[in-house]
């Protein structure tokens, strides 16, 4: 395989996904918190396409593949909630969101 | 020479991936948070090419830079203007706490696979040259996967009805609005 091998692939799907958290966790809108999801979703997804590279098997891809329409299904749902809080006028702020109740 | 412009391709795209990575948690206007996500998932995508996953990165172009990213700024649009920064307000120790636990997810991850796989990452299997080509991945979905389309397509679907539940607008906000509107 031309240019780096694939433990170079892993380091860079590791600080993604750690920057990915350190969004969720640092950040009180909830549009960046899905945005960091994202962010973590798309690290894991490197991983299984490095490793199937690492182990000449597809599976890996598919897997991949099946993970971004999960993800096109978290976002739906996600940003259908953030419409529905925004419409009900309440603060777009993860740390007041307490109750999940109307 | 081959070797080089892929080494020096790949760490551009490295570097564009986290970069962008960054500048999504910590710009203010999520406008432009979105938008640096599109630029990590492009950069992405050339990683994955560079993995040889060719479906793989014309698909995360396709619907996550295209679909999901335009769904994603119209509804930041919809919301108006709404900057919040990172570290604004709230006390700092929870802040300092949040990157002390993402460092510590990143130096178990990388213990994790080192310990697991250390000696094993060097010696990549020879690949022929249709791996990860749409007619490789297509006839894994239909042959091998076929259970996990079909479960793919049902989760979309309940997502796509549970968007529409959440996005209509119930009567007693109907209401709400009307009595509003009357002096």
């Amino acid at each position: 395989m031309q240019g780096p091998d694939i433990s170079w692939y892993l380091v860079v799907s590791a600080i993604m996904f750690a920057i990915g958290a350190a969004g969720v966790l640092l950040r009180r809108s909830p549009l960046i918190v899905l945005l960091s999801l994202e962010i973590m979703l798309n690290a894991a997804n490197l991983s299984l396409i490095a490793f199937a590279r690492l182990h000449g098997d597809q599976d890996g891809q598919v897997f991949a593949l099946a993970v971004m329409a999960v993800a096109a299904a978290e976002v739906v749902v996600g940003l259908g909630l953030i419409v529905a809080i925004a419409r009900r006028r309440l603060d777009l702020d993860v740390d007041r969101l307490r109750v999940l109740r109307g | 020479m081959g070797d080089f412009l892929v080494w020096v391709v790949w760490i551009l795209a490295a570097a564009g991936c986290l970069g962008s990575a960054l500048a999504v948690i910590s710009f203010t206007n999520p406008f432009f948070s979105a938008l640096a996500l599109i630029g990590n998932l492009g950069s992405l995508a050339v990683l994955f090419l560079l993995a040889s996953a060719e479906f793989v990165a014309a698909a995360q172009v396709l619907v996550y830079a295209g679909a999901v990213m335009v769904m994603f700024l119209f509804v930041i649009a919809y919301l108006g203007d709404r900057t919040e920064g990172p570290v604004t307000g709230g006390p700092s120790w929870v802040s300092l706490g949040a990157l002390v636990v993402a460092a510590a997810l990143l130096v178990e991850i990388v213990v994790v696979i080192g310990l697991a796989a250390g000696d094993g990452l060097a010696d990549e299997a020879k690949v022929e040259r249709s791996f990860g080509s749409p007619s490789e991945i297509g006839r894994l979905f239909l042959t091998d996967h076929l259970l996990a389309f079909e479960i793919t397509s049902i989760v979309l679907l309940v997502a796509a009805v549970g968007g529409v539940v959440l996005g209509t607008r119930s009567r007693a906000e109907d209401e709400e609005e009307l009595a509003r509107a009357r002096p």
